[in-house]
Order: C-alpha cells, then sequence, then structure tokens
C-alpha cells in the first residue's frame, strides 16, 4: 500500500533526514517527496510505498510520532486513497 | 501525484474544522429471532447480534487508524422490536431493551436503535406493548434508542398514536428526571422514517433491508462553514450554493471510501451512505454557524429559512454524485442542543420553536434535541407532535420530533446532557390548548399526493 507522511512545523535542523532515517529503519521505500519552507513554516509531504509484511502502519505512525515530538512538527501519517477519493474523480 | 494543496486542505479539514464520519452503522435484521417465548427471543437476539457485529467496533477502529480519519460513533441498528415482540404471549417487552443494552455492552458500541414501532396507518400486535414500554425501556437502559413511526404521505396520521406518543414523552423525561431527562433524548417520533437511517435516536433496519448492512453517517458542519468564512466574501448566493456542493462532494467521497471498507472488512454489503451534515457541540461544528456565515446577524433571524433550504439543497447535489448509494435522511440537520450556534441564538431569543418548525419544512429531519418546559402537558406535546408529521406527510419528507420536557424546569433554565448530545436551553412553547383536537383521536387521512398512481 501507499501512505502519505505530512510533516508540517517550524522549521529546524535535520526535519527531513530525521524523517527519511526513520522510514529507512522500518524498510520502508520513499517514493515522492515535496517540500516547501513560508515564513519559518516547514510544511513537508511524502509518498511512501509500504511493501505487506514488512512493517505496519501503526508502527511507522509510532516511529514517526517521536520524531514529530523531537522535532516538534505534526506529523500525519494516512493511507493514499483518503487524498485521492476525495480530490480526484 | 497527489498535490500538495489538496493534501493539506483534507488535514486541515480533520485537524482543525472537525470533519470526521459520524458514525458507521451496522443493520441487522432480526425477523429469524421470532418466538412464542420472549426469554428465548431476547436470547436469539442477543446471541444473533453478537454474531453479527463481534468485529464492528475493530474495523472501525481500524479503519480510523489507517486512513487519519476520526470516526465518532459505531452504531447498531436493529429490526423494529414491535414486530419482533408480536409473536410472544409475554407482553413483558422490556426483556427485548435489556437484551439489546446488554448487546450493545459486550460489542462496546456507542448506540443500538430499532426499539422501534411501525404504526402509521395503526397498531399491530406487539407494537402497543412496545409504545407503552418505551418509558421504562428508555429508564433502564443506556445505550438503547427507540422510534415510532405516527405517519407517512401514503397513509395519513394515526392521530392515536400521536396522543399515545404525547404522553410516553412525558413519561420517559419523568421517569429519568434525576439524569436531565436524558430518555426522552432517545426518543424520536417520526412521520416518513426511512428504513436505512444510521443516525441516532431514528435508526432501526427497516423490513425491506437485507439481514446485515453497512450504512455510513458522514458529518461536516464545520468543513463547509469554514470554506465559505475562507472564501464567501462578497460571492453571489449561485457561487456560495457552488462552494457548498464542492465541499460536500468532499466529504461524502470521505464517507463513501469508509462505507466501502467497512463493507469489505465486515464482508458486509454496503447500504447507503446518509449525506447528513450533523453538527456537534464543539465549537465551529454547528450548522446555525453556517448560515451565520452566509450573511445572517444570527440564526433564526428573517432569511433563515431561505439560507437552510440552500444549504439543505447544495449538501444533497453535492452528496449525492459523490456516493453510489444515498439514503437515510441526507440533509442538514438542525438539533437545538447539539449545535453550538443554535444554543446561543435560543438563548439570544432569536431561534424560538416556531421559526424552528418553518425550518423543518426545508431540511432533514425536524424538531429536533429541543427542550420544553417541565409542566408542558401531553396533549400539547401531541400537537407538536401532529404539526410536525404533517408538514412531513404534505411535503413527502422525514420529519421527527425529539422534544426533551425539563421536569421541574422552567423557560430560561437548562439541561446539560454531555457528550453527542450537548446542552439544551429550556425553549418556550406556544400558548393555547389543543387538547380537545387531539383526544378526538383517529387517523388524519392522507393527502392527495398518496396517490401517485
Amino acid at each position: 500500500m501507499k501512505a502519505v507522511i505530512t510533516v508540517i512545523g517550524k522549521d529546524s535542523v535535520g526535519i527531513l533526514s530525521r524523517v527519511s532515517s526513520c522510514c529507512a529503519d522500518m524498510g520502508v521505500n520513499i517514493v515522492e517527496v515535496t517540500q516547501s519552507v513560508l515564513q519559518d513554516m516547514f510544511a513537508m509531504i511524502m509518498l511512501v510505498q509500504i511493501e505487506e509484511g514488512t512493517v505496519d502502519l501503526d508502527s511507522l505512525r509510532e516511529g514517526l510520532d517521536k520524531v514529530g515530538k523531537e522535532t516538534k512538527t505534526k506529523v500525519h501519517v494516512m493511507h493514499e486513497d483518503i487524498f485521492n477519493s476525495m480530490h480526484k474523480i | 501525484m497527489l498535490e500538495t494543496k489538496d493534501i493539506l486542505e483534507t488535514i486541515n479539514m480533520i485537524d482543525n474544522e472537525n470533519l470526521d464520519v459520524r458514525t458507521i452503522t451496522m443493520g441487522i435484521s432480526l425477523l429469524d429471532c421470532v418466538d412464542e417465548d420472549i426469554d428465548r427471543a431476547s436470547a436469539k437476539v442477543y446471541d444473533k447480534i453478537c454474531r453479527y457485529a463481534q468485529d464492528l467496533v475493530k474495523t472501525g477502529e481500524d479503519i480510523e487508524r489507517e486512513y487519519g480519519i476520526p470516526i465518532i460513533n459505531k452504531r447498531i441498528s436493529v429490526s423494529p422490536i414491535g414486530m419482533i415482540a408480536a409473536p410472544c404471549q409475554s407482553k413483558n417487552v422490556v426483556k427485548f431493551a435489556k437484551a439489546l443494552d446488554k448487546a450493545a455492552n459486550t460489542l462496546g458500541v456507542n448506540f443500538i436503535g430499532g426499539y422501534s414501532a411501525l404504526v402509521q396507518k395503526g397498531f399491530s400486535s406487539g407494537d402497543y406493548a412496545l409504545i407503552e414500554s418505551i418509558p421504562e425501556a428508555l429508564d433502564i437502559t443506556d445505550k438503547v434508542c427507540s422510534s415510532v413511526n405516527i405517519g407517512s404521505t401514503k397513509a395519513g396520521l394515526n392521530m392515536d398514536a400521536v396522543k399515545m406518543m404525547g404522553k410516553i414523552v412525558k413519561q420517559t423525561a419523568e421517569k429519568t428526571s434525576d439524569r436531565d431527562c436524558i430518555g426522552a433524548a432517545k426518543l424520536v417520533v417520526f412521520c416518513n422514517a426511512p428504513e436505512d437511517n444510521p443516525f441516532m435516536a431514528g435508526a432501526f433496519h427497516g423490513v425491506g433491508e437485507a439481514d446485515c448492512v453497512i450504512n455510513v453517517g458522514v458529518s461536516g458542519p464545520g468543513v463547509v462553514r469554514a470554506a465559505l468564512a475562507k472564501d464567501g466574501d462578497g460571492k453571489s448566493i449561485d457561487e456560495i450554493a457552488d462552494m457548498v456542493k464542492k465541499t460536500a462532494f468532499k466529504i461524502t467521497r470521505m464517507g463513501q471510501l469508509v462505507a466501502k471498507e467497512a463493507s469489505k472488512r465486515l464482508c458486509v454489503p454496503f447500504g447507503i451512505v446518509d449525506l447528513s451534515l450533523a453538527p456537534t457541540p464543539a465549537v465551529g461544528d454547528s450548522v446555525a454557524y453556517i448560515l451565520e456565515e452566509m450573511g445572517l446577524e444570527s440564526c433564526g433571524c428573517h432569511g433563515t429559512t431561505a439560507a437552510l433550504a440552500l444549504l439543505n439543497d447544495a449538501v444533497k447535489k453535492g452528496g449525492v454524485m459523490a456516493s453510489s448509494h444515498v439514503g437515510g435522511l441526507s440533509g442538514a440537520f438542525i438539533p437545538v442542543s447539539e449545535d453550538a450556534g443554535m444554543i446561543a441564538a435560543a438563548k439570544r431569543g432569536t431561534l424560538d420553536i416556531t421559526k424552528l418548525e418553518c425550518m423543518t419544512a426545508v431540511c432533514s429531519v425536524g424538531l429536533d434535541m429541543i427542550v420544553i418546559p417541565g409542566d408542558t402537558s401531553a396533549e400539547k406535546i401531541s400537537a407538536i407532535i401532529a404539526d410536525e408529521a404533517a408538514i412531513g406527510m404534505v411535503n413527502s419528507k422525514t420529519t421527527a420530533v425529539r422534544l426533551i420536557p425539563a421536569i421541574g424546569k422552567k423557560a430560561g433554565d437548562e439541561l446539560n446532557f454531555g457528550g453527542l448530545l450537548g446542552t439544551g436551553p429550556v425553549m418556550p412553547i406556544r400558548e393555547g390548548d389543543p387538547s380537545v383536537f387531539i383526544n378526538r383521536g383517529g387517523r388524519l387521512p392522507a393527502p392527495l399526493q398518496a396517490l401517485k398512481n
């Protein structure tokens, strides 16, 4: 399945690196990344591929929540389909 | 690839604008649980519900986590118990209420609906006993919800049932007066009750339904209000309608996704998505605020009915394209105690029961969660029910009445139900005694609209 990770918060050094290391540690492949910093606000969106049998969404979320707390950002991990169904016909 | 702004919009809707799926409701037919012996019948009811819905709560929570969408309630609706009770020799129907409540507690669902009777044309065996038992049933249970359909466009209004329900509503409030009259908040009197409604307190599993189905009720007044607040300035009414439609479309697509996923995981057919805009007492998640965002100083002032008509219609038009099957109540709800904006308007005095009655002619449901003075006579409650049912009957739409007589309290006081049911200011009702009219009994004939064939 594909999931969307969003990280929103105040910009600081190493957010991207910590989020991607967390993904790598769990065997989650990053398919696409977009990132923008607007007036100190950091917004990153990652599309990741989670292969069956590697890691479940809950553990990934737990790991990323920890990163979110450390970097003082808000992290969401959501199934890709929610965005597809709401914004694509 | 997904657009960044779309992703951020969805997350903002969930985080800041109270976007949620209000309920996944599993409808379960109990027609195969009938038995002459009431103990055996209620044991069968308990067993079947527990067997069918054993994974409902877990599946709801799994979907919630995986998709990141809050799913506020998991509920069950069952066949009208009036029918299931019909063959029982004992008329101690409350045993069914106990079985339903026990099943709801075992499964961990939030509500179970279907302690109901359909008496729009007359009482059949079982219905009378069921209605009589409603005050006790709602007193001794926590999660059971009850509804009675007293009229329809096809059948007219059963005025004997209307008369009876005035008493029942009052008795239910009296029995639970030590708990802010909460019993009456779990009792709805319908005209044209839908058979696939996932919302409480009026949900029951209709007789034409499959053995088991999944119905989903979406929510999202906060999202609509935020969309209007962001881009609505200086826009014409048609542009406002368009904005509501687009937002309703997105909300419903989310509901459809959840419904399909729940149906797949539970191996239960998908029934319908109910498009309703259901408010919660949370600040911002209010239908009244949407109307005010359209340009009314206060909900209830002149113009409210027109604004609500626009909202109700646009929600349906946007939502209907987003789901393969739409049903239930589908429209905008206006429950006073569950809506921060309505509560504020009622307290200010701009919103009264007469204006609410007008509003129900153009939106879904009816006089919902309205707290009235505790000394209101049963006949007056019946008359309010009759007025509201007449609106539904003539306009071929669902109307419902959920009044809470605040025992021992008068206009200006307040009841506090907590949770989704909110807080209700006691609203004054109109003077004059309708008891001779109500005590006539009989059947109010169906209107010409019934003769469509």
